[in-house]
């Protein structure tokens, strides 16, 4: 996956990169708003990188621009201004996901990749396959290995989302955002004890485990055991 | 001030002199017909039927003067005795001065007359007496000049005094400008309670200085916080990742160890977060947005959401909500702080067998009420007040992983609608009830505390 991360501070930009690289993936980077906007418009990327504040050209009008020349590369915004009201003036502005500063790397790779996978052309996928675990988006039908298993609306909505990320790490505050619709931290970890009270419907009878817990990071639903 | 005196002074001296040209022009017509009148009689019944009306007219007292003489420049009849050569030789109105006999004697008096020749040599001259319009002119100007000068000394006067009482009052206002720039905050601009745009402005300047006062008291409050409470687990995850480095331990010690520091800051930066978000709310530059919200659909998310997290201590966990309970706020602030209040019930609301949670909304008429009830230890009498400020840990919680900043939030995000958080007894447990108003007024300036 290429991505484009517009950053200014050259130590954050750095062990971004590195990361991405070794996580495999390829980046590129950009030091101020103008050279983001003309490396994003040159060069097909997956992904972009932007931070709020930059110099020559803040991020915001970064991605609008880009949104208003036709390229619909996914962007992720970082910024150190949290609040709500914030954030969605960086999702009008055309970005995609807003992540504040200061974030963890597995948080922001876990976004991004799913970020990327959100422009591939499944759109209209109406059901969803992990190993012998099947979901039927129109019948809300979840069977595993021909037996069917019944959800709870919430529990349905929790494992639509972490099959629609399969293979990907999906973190918790992604849950909640997505799955809930709440953007705050919150205090406990309200989200684990849905996730195992999912992981018994769907792992619990069975040899293999699908859901998978990623240590200090979040979820990930995936057909190999690893 | 000048400009109300020459303003004054113009239109007194324009009636004034209008006033006298009114006069004399009526002076002069009726002078003008007279003579003509007589001029008449003379054509008609010749110089013995104008010496007799003359000397009939010379009898009525009063400020008609009259004179007929021949050729010669003799008087024949009239009540002038006689008039001087250039008088008697000029022509048409003239002003001049004759003697009239008074008790103290002849007096000069002022006159003025009209000249007119008769055929056959004789003169008629035609007068009236104007030495009291002199007078009266005089009067009038003299009077002008004196008003105009004691205009001018009481509106010097009153402007000097007026002045001086404004300019005591703004300086008042420059002088608790410059204790408040010399930090202290306490200063306040005297009102002497007229209601005049200067006292308007002085309660305004006050009502402001409060607001900074109160902003400043905050900042001062957060900086204390954050040196006591920040520095804690900063100085912990220091020595913490000091202490790993000089263990000379193997990789999986080493990894332990960075997974423990990056815990402690993702610690922090909860702590943090939680800091600036109150921080913000109680500047009144947050939660700005209004989304018309469903009370009881709001409770339920949150009760769907940590329904199990109670379960998993025993707890049940239910809502309870009046039919169509409305209002209108920012859904993400009034969510997170009904859902720190549900966090600590399940924290600090249960007991060894458990416990019961009951989330409800109501409407009273002016507010929406939530509560969240459990059936724990509670809180005593004394702590209910404290244990909404920030980082106030209560001993028997101080063991479990919390930031104290939960109820703090609550409260400030009630503040920042104009609504209140009260402690109350569950007999036996907590009640926290959140109460704002239907529309919640984002009025992050006008509250008070």
């Amino acid at each position: 996956m290429r991505v484009l991360i517009i950053e200014d501070d050259s130590e954050t930009a750095a062990f971004l990169a590195k990361a991405l690289k070794e996580a495999g993936h390829v980046p590129d980077h950009a030091a101020d708003g103008e050279a983001g906007l003309a490396l994003a418009e040159s060069q097909v990327h997956d992904v972009l990188i932007v931070d709020r504040m930059l110099p020559k050209r803040d991020g915001l009008s970064v991605i609008s621009q880009l949104r208003e020349n036709g390229i619909q590369t996914p962007a992720l915004i970082l910024s150190a201004l949290g609040e709500v009201d914030d954030r969605v003036k960086g999702l009008r502005a055309g970005g995609d996901d807003y992540l504040t500063k200061p974030y963890s790397f597995s948080e922001l790779l876990a976004r991004i990749e799913a970020l990327a996978r959100r422009t591939s052309p499944e759109e209209a996928v109406t059901k969803y396959k992990v190993d012998d675990l099947e979901l039927d988006r129109l019948t809300h039908k979840v069977t595993r290995s021909g037996q069917q298993i019944l959800l709870q609306p919430r529990e349905f909505r929790l494992l639509e989302y972490l099959m629609k990320h399969a293979g990907q790490v999906v973190t918790r505050t992604m849950l909640l955002e997505h799955v809930w619709d709440y953007h705050f931290d919150p205090q406990t970890n309200v989200i684990d004890v849905h996730i195992s009270r999912l992981r018994a419907k769907i792992d619990k009878e069975f040899d293999k485990p699908l859901l998978h817990t990623v240590r200090g990071v979040g979820y990930s639903i995936r057909a190999d055991g690893a | 001030m000048a400009l109300f005196g020459s303003a004054a002074a113009g239109a007194i001296g324009y009636i004034y002199w209008q006033t006298n040209v009114l006069l004399a022009r009526q002076l002069e017509q009726t002078i003008e017909a007279e003579t003509r009148g007589l001029a008449e009689q003379y054509r008609a019944g010749g110089i013995s039927n104008l010496t007799k009306t003359v000397s009939n007219r010379s009898l009525t007292p009063g400020n008609s003067l009259y004179l007929v003489t021949d050729n010669e420049g003799r008087r024949i009849t009239g009540n002038l005795t006689s008039v001087s050569k250039i008088l008697w030789n000029s022509v048409g109105r003239v002003e001049f001065v004759y003697k009239r006999p008074s008790q103290n004697g002849p007096e000069d008096r002022l006159a003025l007359a009209s000249v007119f020749r008769l055929p056959g040599g004789f003169r008629l001259i035609v007068g009236r007496d104007i030495e009291d319009r002199r007078v009266f002119q005089r009067v009038v100007r003299s009077a002008f000049f004196i008003g105009l000068g004691f205009m001018a000394l009481v509106g010097l006067g009153g402007g000097w005094l007026v002045s001086r009482g404004l300019l005591a009052r703004i300086d008042a206002v420059t002088a608790t400008g410059r204790t408040i720039m010399e930090g202290d905050l306490t200063g306040r601009v005297p009102v002497n309670g007229s209601g005049d745009e200067l006292d308007r402005l002085s309660i305004n300047l006050n009502a402001m200085l409060d607001r900074i006062e109160q902003l400043m008291a905050g900042m001062q409050e957060v900086s204390d916080n954050i040196a006591h409470d920040l520095k804690t687990p900063l100085n912990r995850l220091r020595n913490r990742a000091e202490a790993a480095l000089h263990e000379h331990g193997d990789a999986k010690s080493y990894r332990d160890a960075l997974e423990r520091t990056i815990e402690e800051a993702d610690g922090l930066i909860k702590t943090f977060n939680a800091l600036l978000s109150i921080a913000r709310l109680e500047a009144g530059t947050a939660g700005k947005a209004k989304n018309e919200i469903d009370a009881g659909a709001l409770i339920q998310d949150f009760v769907e959401l940590y329904e199990p997290t109670a379960e998993d201590k025993n707890m049940s966990l239910t809502a309870k909500v009046a039919d169509d309970v409305h209002l209108k706020g920012d859904r993400q602030l009034i969510g997170q702080a009904l859902a720190n209040l549900i966090d600590n019930a399940i924290k600090y609301g249960g007991s060894k067998k458990g416990g019961k949670i009951e989330v409800t909304a109501g409407d009273t008429g002016q507010t929406v009420e939530f509560s969240v009830s459990d059936t724990g230890p509670g809180i005593p009498e004394k702590d209910r007040e404290r244990v909404l400020k920030r980082f106030v840990r209560l001993e028997e919680s101080r063991s479990r992983p919390g930031s104290g900043l939960g109820l703090s939030l609550v409260a400030a995000v009630a503040r920042l609608y104009g609504g209140s958080v009260r402690v109350e007894d569950n007999k036996p447990g907590l009640r926290m009830v959140l109460s704002l108003p239907h529309k919640t007024n984002h009025n992050g300036v006008s509250r008070t505390q």
